[in-house]
């Protein structure tokens, strides 16, 4: 028991995170191009077209795995964030850090392809729907992490005040959904319904998971990477990274 | 208790003496809500209908101005390591403080807010559920944004920075209290709107000093 606690926290030193963040980084590219192509392969061509929308519902193979992924991001973000309040770990505020960008395009991208998708669907860009308003907020607490992040220069106060940020956003994000989905149902008569789901196509499905799996694991890729950087740029004055090979050169 | 109650004594004297901040941010409220009509148009039908909105999009703002001060002049001078250093938990005091923000900054907002509704042509009754939601909103409005101002405590560009942290979890409050003036003029009845703002105050009496004391704590390291 006491073993496995140790190995555990061995890689909370970002000394010994460094290297296997480093063996890691190639598999997870892999991953991503293996489920990227496969579900590519499935939305574009097996997928039938939709009966209703024509080939323009293809979007949804990127849209609805940019939405889940800039929400999970969040909740990963918040509990590295919570972990690094609670155990004073400098890794964790580290990971929060590199996940926070990876979360903001993905709030983008869902915020785009969705707009991409409301115009030929709805004949609007945009409509103040609960799903839309509140990805747009989420979009919204993303850039004040990034901000509050970048507005602090000692990174170990950024960390922490990163991560009361991530944790208060976190408690209100179910607030703030409910919030604006009420305001919509009070407000808008059912013009546009996002919630009633048309009865999917087992292959739509299919498609749209493994295009969710390669996004996620591009995530953890992108991240793993700008992690590596973090730890270098923090630690550039530590022994460690000087004797490593491609600082020397 | 008496700590408490001393701190919000000190911070209102603290306001009297300078009584133009205070009144800069009521005047900036004033102003806003007046430009609305200036800009839309003075159709009373129209107006009756964004009053709410308008009403409360200028609360959210002017309390956005008065929050940098909420800290910044304790930290400076290091009033608010004493504070932190004494036996009475930061807690308590920083719930003092932001009692003390809310009545000179929130309060004064819910006692001008029906003058200026008169202005957008609301009747008695819209105007009472428009103090009332205010009444349960702003102090709201103060306890966010303590923590928004914990965390920019003396950081670079903090008054913008602030309200990019603030305003997004302002939101909730927003909808629900414009919601219950629109419900009431509606004739849905307010109450529900009224309850789920109480139930927000609620939440955030207990967690919001507690989080902004974290901020504190970080910011004074």
């Amino acid at each position: 028991m006491s073993n496995r606690l140790i190995n555990w926290f061995k890689f909370a030193s970002p000394q010994s995170f460094y290297p296997l963040a480093g063996k890691m980084i190639p598999w997870f590219w892999a991953l991503t191009a293996v489920f990227g192509i496969a579900g590519l392969w499935l939305s574009f061509f097996v997928a039938p077209t939709d009966a209703v929308q024509g080939e323009g519902y293809r979007i949804i193979f990127i849209h609805v795995p940019a939405s889940w992924m800039s929400m999970f991001i969040y909740l990963v973000m918040a509990a590295w964030a919570g972990l690094g309040l609670a155990l004073n770990t400098r890794l964790s505020g580290m990971m929060a850090q590199a996940l926070a960008p990876t979360g903001a395009l993905m709030a983008f991208l869902s915020l785009w392809t969705g707009a991409l998708w409301g115009k030929p669907m709805w004949g609007a860009w945009w409509v103040w729907d609960a799903r839309l308003t509140s990805e747009l907020i989420l979009f919204f607490l993303y850039i004040g992490f990034i901000a509050l992040q970048a507005a602090i220069d000692d990174p170990r106060r950024a960390d922490k005040a990163g991560a009361i940020l991530a944790l208060v956003g976190v408690v209100n994000i179910p607030i703030i959904y409910f919030s604006v989905k009420w305001w919509n149902t009070l407000h808008q008569g059912a013009s546009v319904s996002l919630t009633k789901s048309p009865s999917m196509a087992q292959t739509m499905l299919w498609g749209m998971l493994l295009m969710a799996l390669a996004f996620w694991m591009y995530s953890i890729a992108v991240a793993l990477m700008r992690v590596r950087a973090i730890i270098l740029e923090r630690e550039t004055h530590t022994e460690w990274v000087k004797e490593l090979e491609a600082v020397k050169r | 208790m008496s700590a408490l109650l001393a701190i919000v004594r000190r911070d209102l004297l603290l306001a009297m003496r300078r009584k133009s901040e205070m009144l800069t941010a009521l005047f900036f409220f004033i102003i806003v809500v007046s430009l609305f009509p200036l800009g839309i148009g003075p159709e009373p039908v129209l107006l009756r209908k964004i009053a709410p909105g308008v009403l409360w999009v200028a609360a959210l703002l002017a309390t956005m101005l008065s929050l940098n001060r909420l800290f910044a002049a304790d930290h400076a001078d290091g009033t608010l390591e004493q504070l932190a250093l004494s036996p009475t938990p930061l807690g308590l005091l920083v719930t003092g403080k932001i009692a003390a923000h809310w009545l000179t900054s929130g309060l004064p907002l819910v006692l001008l807010a029906p003058v200026l509704g008169v202005q957008f042509d609301l009747d008695a009754s819209a105007l009472g559920i428009l103090v009332g939601a205010l009444l349960l909103g702003t102090p709201l409005l103060s306890l966010i944004g303590a923590i928004g101002a914990a965390l920019t405590l003396g950081v670079r560009g903090g008054g913008v920075l602030l309200s990019l942290l603030v305003l997004p979890l302002y939101v909730p409050a927003l909808i629900f209290g414009a919601g219950a003036v629109e419900a009431h003029i509606s004739g849905l009845g307010a109450s529900g709107h009224l309850s789920l703002l109480a139930a927000l105050l609620a939440l955030a009496v207990f967690f919001a000093p507690w989080a902004t004391t974290a901020a504190l704590r970080v910011a004074m390291e």
